[in-house]
């Protein structure tokens, strides 16, 4: 059976799935239980499952993150929700310190099942510090899975996914396209693959890899070029990359492009753009391309139809690849 | 001294004026003149006037996300105002009285709302630091300012300002603690207001009230009644002469979050009328206004008049800056370093080449 829904609602659903079937998925954070969190992404879960299952905490995101930590070593999945990636860093110390290393640092003894879900990006018209994109800082962790859906079909998918994996990942949920659109998803729980990109439209010109918010973005963009021939990858899982569908696509096209929302130095477009060059060199008939954020910090509403490229941006950068 | 002698593990509550306009504990008085008293009602109209032309403008799609501080202005008046010019104020996010009561001008505190940054820009000669969202953070800043007034010989007072949700952050334990061992001059300010967000006080601590935890950080805990602009006013007086002369105090004012956590939240889905109603009685400005109608000091017409003018300046203010606060594109760059980076200055040159190619394509 399938049912109409948008990203949100894809997360609340996920969730709802998970903790149904098994007992040990646990959802807490900020606002989660009574309120069924400030996006209404846990809506229903403590009335369905209890407060023991679905609860509010305390302030505190290093706690939050920490005691999911203590939570999986004993067992139990811990699905935490940080309200805005703005407000992750307060957790950063457990993050980075502990989630990540707890597999390596007892050779496989005690991993750690659990999920940290936050809303990412900005276009919201938001205050400060509710506009993050900060996925590149994670991502470089070693031991740690960064995944970023965009549509409600994947959100739910990927979410699942990331539950039942048995390392901790990082759920960003692209806010700005929560509400969106609606897509049919099925109502019974399904999984789709960490670390796979999709490829979203075939070609033979250009590549473009983006994700997350952007990605509706992009499609737009692409919709107005007739001229070209253009291939679009959603990237879905930050780390680990999929290299090969990236390779493959650029060993067609000979030219790449990222787009995301993130400041541009140190990005994650710098590190496809690194396996491109490792891994597809001699295949390129331009160099690739970003068109990303400034390297400057989100600005407040006044200033934010600036950072985020648009879609006629996207489709002045794309031309200009495909001219080079 | 009231700050020394209180024992908050007694869990008792300074009150000065009672909800009948009345002073019931005149000992306990500030000592203020008639005027100051006035001008401090006046302060708290003042922040109603701003909340409610926010709030209205926001429905009007005029104004973005707002956090209103109906119901806590006696809090925020009666703390600031016990601090001296040269003293520092570090804000979270929902002291309007207070920013107003150390100088923060209406058009700025609008602009920062309405989404420019020039709004954190808040004066060269004001010891005030911009709102601080990421909670209790700016608690370890406070602490920082108050060290350093201790090493460079300084006479100022640091008064740091967090909600009941922020003293859950390790930031707010850390920052108290390091107060206690550097005695340093700083008053904490809790405003209890009851909620963060939907989260209600209990989830966030099971201590009996907040004003204890400064026992543990070798430092005076008081709890006031902040809906009482005289007992706020007492107690952060006090407070300030403690941290000048010996080191920190943590002052719990406990009041109530009558509105939305901000334009953003629906609190019907969290909390019920029933519960929200008696606090109407306890509002902060009806006290005072009830005290000065009895001291024959203000009529109710006047009381209008000042309401009605007071209104009308804010809207003034929000003109002065609701056209002219779109923010510049150089400005979104020139301001990370002291001198833009090669990569700003690139970034900066492209965007404004698309700019001027998409505006010639007649885009
Ligand atoms: C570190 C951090 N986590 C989460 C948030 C989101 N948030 C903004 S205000 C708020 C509640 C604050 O409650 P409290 O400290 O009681 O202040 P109040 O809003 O009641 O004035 C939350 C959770 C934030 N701003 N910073
Ligand atoms: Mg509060």
């Amino acid at each position: 059976m399938a049912n109409k829904i948008n990203i949100v609602q894809a997360v609340q659903q996920a969730l709802q799935n998970e903790m149904a079937l098994d007992p040990t998925v646990v959802v807490y954070g900020e606002d989660v239980g009574v309120e069924g969190g400030v996006f209404r992404a846990t809506v229903g879960l403590q009335q369905e499952f209890g407060k023991e299952r679905a609860f509010d905490t305390p302030l505190a995101e290093s706690a939050i993150v920490g005691s999911a930590i203590g939570m999986a070593i004993n067992g139990m999945k811990p699905v935490v929700e940080i309200q805005f990636m703005g407000f992750i860093y307060p957790a950063v110390n457990q993050i980075v310190s502990h989630a990540a290393r707890y597999r390596n640092r007892t050779r496989g003894l005690r991993h750690l099942p659990m999920v940290i879900r936050a809303p990412y990006g900005g276009g919201i018209r938001a205050l400060e510090h509710h506009s993050e994109s900060t996925e590149a800082l994670f991502a470089h962790i070693p031991g740690l899975k960064v995944v970023i859906p965009s549509t409600p079909y994947d959100t739910k998918g990927l979410l699942i996914a990331a539950i039942r994996d048995p390392d901790p990942v990082l759920f960003l949920e692209p806010k700005r396209i929560y509400r969106a659109f609606r897509q049919d998803v099925p109502e019974e729980a399904y999984t789709l693959p960490i670390g796979k990109a999709k490829v979203l439209q075939e070609g033979d010109d250009v590549t473009v890899v983006t994700w997350g918010a952007m990605v509706p973005d992009v499609q737009k963009a692409v919709s107005g070029i007739e001229e070209l021939s253009i291939e679009v990858i959603d990237l879905r899982t930050i780390s680990p990359m999929d290299r090969e569908t990236i390779i493959e696509s650029v060993e067609k096209t000979g030219r790449i492009l990222v787009v995301h929302e993130a400041a541009k130095s140190f990005g994650a477009g710098a590190e496809i753009i690194a396996v491109v060059n490792e891994k597809a060199f001699l295949s390129l008939e331009a160099p690739p391309m970003r068109l990303t954020g400034f390297d400057t910090t989100f600005p407040l509403p006044r200033g934010e139809e600036h950072y985020i490229p648009s879609p006629e941006r996207i489709r002045h950068k794309i031309r200009e690849l495909a001219a080079y | 001294m009231l700050i020394e002698k209180f024992n908050p593990l007694e869990d008792e509550m300074i009150q000065v004026l009672n909800e009948e306009g009345d002073i019931i504990r005149p000992e306990w008085m500030p000592e203020i003149s008639d005027e100051e008293v006035l001008s401090l009602f006046r302060t708290m109209q003042k922040t109603r006037a701003i909340d409610s032309i926010a709030l209205s403008l926001q429905r009007q799609g005029r104004m973005l996300t707002y956090a209103a501080s109906l119901g806590q202005e006696a809090a925020q008046v009666g703390s600031g105002y016990a601090l001296k010019k040269t003293d520092w104020a570090v804000p979270a996010f929902r002291e309007l009285g207070m920013w107003l009561t150390k100088g923060w001008s209406v058009d700025k505190i609008l602009q920062y709302w309405y989404g420019n940054e020039w709004g954190s820009h808040t004066g060269e000669d004001l010891r005030l630091l911009p709102i601080s969202v990421p909670i209790s953070s700016q608690f370890q800043h406070a602490v920082g300012i108050g060290m350093s007034i201790r090493l460079k010989g300084e006479n100022d007072v640091v008064m740091a300002y967090t909600g009941d949700g922020g003293t859950s952050q390790g930031d707010f334990h850390e920052a108290m603690n390091f107060a206690g061992v550097y005695r340093t001059p700083n008053v904490f300010v809790i405003q209890n207001n009851q909620y963060a967000i939907s989260v209600p006080v209990v989830i966030q601590t099971a201590s009996k009230n907040l004003a204890m935890k400064a026992l543990a950080y070798g430092m005076p805990g008081i709890l006031v009644d902040g809906n009482d602009l005289f007992a706020v006013l007492a107690v952060s007086q006090q407070a300030v002469a403690y941290a000048r002369e010996t080191g920190p105090v943590l002052i719990e004012a406990y009041t109530y979050r009558m509105g939305a956590h901000t334009t953003s939240d629906d609190p019907t889905k969290y909390r019920t009328d029933d519960e929200v109603d008696p606090w109407k009685e306890k509002d902060p400005l009806l006290r005072v206004e009830k005290y000065l109608i009895k001291k024959n000091l203000l009529k109710q017409e006047e009381i209008e008049a000042m309401k009605e003018a007071l209104e009308e300046e804010v809207m003034e203010a929000y003109r002065s800056i609701e056209h002219s606060s779109d923010t510049e594109i150089e400005e979104i760059f020139s301001y990370h370093y002291e001198k833009m980076t090669p990569q700003l200055q690139d970034q900066l040159d492209e965007y404004r080449n698309y700019l001027k190619g998409a505006a010639s394509d007649g885009k």
